[in-house]
């Protein structure tokens, strides 16, 4: 069966305007397959490639060498997002719509006819518990609320694949909580998620997979569970020692 | 389409919801109604010269609100990382840009209406005549010449990357056009070369929005225009649009977007 996410060899490169400068490489070499149904943690630390493969996937970056698939469609296809939902780390919305507008803009976007409009923005504001604050404007929302205002958007189209750019970053507790809960509900129902995120505790009970990025590279991927037992060590650890961090005794 | 509609209804009501819009909005009104108002030495061809200060006001304002409003349009999007979640849909940078366009373009025809509207009734209730088809050709044309403001400005803002620069040099050629546009193949014929063929040539690529400028035909309540020529007049504006339409989805592309 056809991978959802399928990666291969995928180089990219960020060229420097100012003269004199070399080339950045974000991302080197890197393939991995993402199953349908899975949900896939994509760990590493700040200026691994986590962002830079994430917007690879999302056509916002065109790969330098290499190619990814979504659904097995070039993601410089702009159909190949239309069964994807994206949230990204901040919440990058038009803050001077209310929920309830935002939706049935991305409704209109995705195409969804009409008159299955209203009953898919009822649908996703009832997920994120957003219901009762679906005729403010977003400016007005707390961060939690923006949040998880993202995350209705995300789902509006229904998608079979889910990218979620550290989608509990900046959360409380309570927030972090609900944000998880929704993405158990997704995976129970056979969506695939592929997020990325800091939360090594977050990861270990919510992923299926994961994989780890360091300075481009991939430097594992497999099983939460079999990479803890091949090291012998928490996630955690395992993180840190394939990032090649050696704390001070 | 439907992607580029649901844009547009976007950026109208962004441009609703903005208080700023409604700063010009109010100050041009208020100073048509005032300087249409004014009743100065009872001398009824005054009122000529009230509607020539009118429509200029109009149309300076218009013109700023196009300009300002469409500069900001993809610097704020790309400063605010709003363009992100969007382009993550299947949205193409092309559907993307003309939902800009015929957001902007669409805000400020609403905003002539009323202005037009509001003109008209003023200068209705002192020349107890109200010629409606003049006034629907004057501001269809200046809507219309509008759209070609909209588009190169909108181009500007992929080349230039501050709102207030990209601003300044469309407001500037606008206006410069609109007053020596027509003029441009004299003043050539009297510089050396290669001024001369470089003027003369630009005289031939310039959008000539002069040729929209029919508010005589308020101002003096003149003859209507033909009908086919304001069609050929429309074709010629959508022709410039396109062409910097294109332009701009060709430029922008290119362009990544981290």
């Amino acid at each position: 069966m056809e991978a959802t996410v399928a990666i291969e060899n995928l180089r990219v490169e960020y060229r420097s305007r100012e003269l004199g400068l070399a080339t950045k490489v974000a991302v080197r070499g890197l393939s991995l397959a993402v199953g349908q149904g899975e949900v896939f943690g994509f760990l590493g630390p700040n200026g691994a490639g986590k962002t830079s493969t994430m917007n690879v996937l999302l056509g916002f970056v065109p790969p330098s060498a290499g190619s990814a698939r979504i659904f097995g469609v070039d993601v410089r296809e702009p159909i190949a997002r239309q069964r994807i939902g994206y949230l990204p780390e901040q919440t990058y919305y038009y803050k001077f719509l209310t929920a309830e507008e935002l939706l049935h803009f991305y409704a209109g976007i995705f195409q969804i006819p009409p008159a299955e409009r209203g009953a898919r923005v009822d649908q996703v504001l009832k997920l994120v518990e957003l219901e009762h604050a679906r005729k403010r404007q977003l400016k007005t929302y707390s961060k939690g609320m923006q949040q998880r205002a993202g995350l209705a958007q995300a789902l509006i189209n229904n998608p079979d694949l889910l990218i979620l750019d550290e989608p509990t970053s900046g959360l409380d507790p309570i927030g972090r909580m609900k944000v998880r809960e929704i993405i158990q509900r997704l995976k129970n129902e056979g969506k695939t998620v592929f997020f990325s995120s800091h939360e090594l505790g977050e990861v270990e009970t919510v992923c299926d997979r994961v994989a780890i990025l360091h300075q481009g590279e991939l430097k594992a991927e497999g099983r939460v569970a079999d990479l803890v037992a091949q090291h012998a060590a928490s996630l955690e650890q395992v993180f840190l020692k394939l990032v090649g961090y050696h704390p001070h005794p | 389409m439907n992607t580029v509609c649901s844009l547009a209804k976007v950026v109208v009501l962004e441009m609703v919801r903005r208080k700023d819009f409604y700063v010009l909005f109010i100050l041009t009104v208020l100073l048509t109604g005032t300087a249409g108002s004014v009743n100065l030495f009872n001398d009824r061809s005054i009122v000529r010269y009230l509607k020539e200060i009118c429509l200029l006001l109009i149309w300076l304002s218009s013109l700023v609100m196009a300009i300002t409003c469409t500069a900001r349009q993809i610097p704020m999007e790309r400063e605010q990382r709003t363009i992100f979640p969007l382009l993550a849909k299947p949205v193409t940078r092309g559907q993307f840009l003309l939902g800009k366009f015929l957001g902007c373009w669409l805000a400020v025809g609403m905003a002539l209406a009323v202005f037009y509207f509001f003109f008209g009734l003023v200068s209705a209730s002192r020349e107890q005549q109200w010629p409606v088809l003049n006034y629907v050709q004057a501001a269809w044309l200046h809507w219309v010449m509008l759209g070609v403001v909209v588009a190169f400005t909108l181009l500007g803002s992929i080349v230039f990357a501050a709102p207030s620069s990209n601003g300044t040099i469309c407001f500037v050629v606008s206006v410069g056009i609109l007053l020596l546009g027509r003029h441009l193949n004299k003043v050539a014929l009297g510089l050396p070369q290669p001024w001369q063929s470089l003027l003369y040539g630009s005289y031939f690529v310039i959008p000539h929005l002069e040729l929209f400028d029919v508010r005589d035909l308020i101002i003096h309540n003149w003859e209507l225009i033909p009908w086919g020529m304001v069609g050929l007049a429309t074709l010629y504006a959508a022709a410039y649009a396109a062409v910097f339409l294109l332009a701009a989805i060709w430029v922008f592309r290119r362009r990544p977007l981290n």
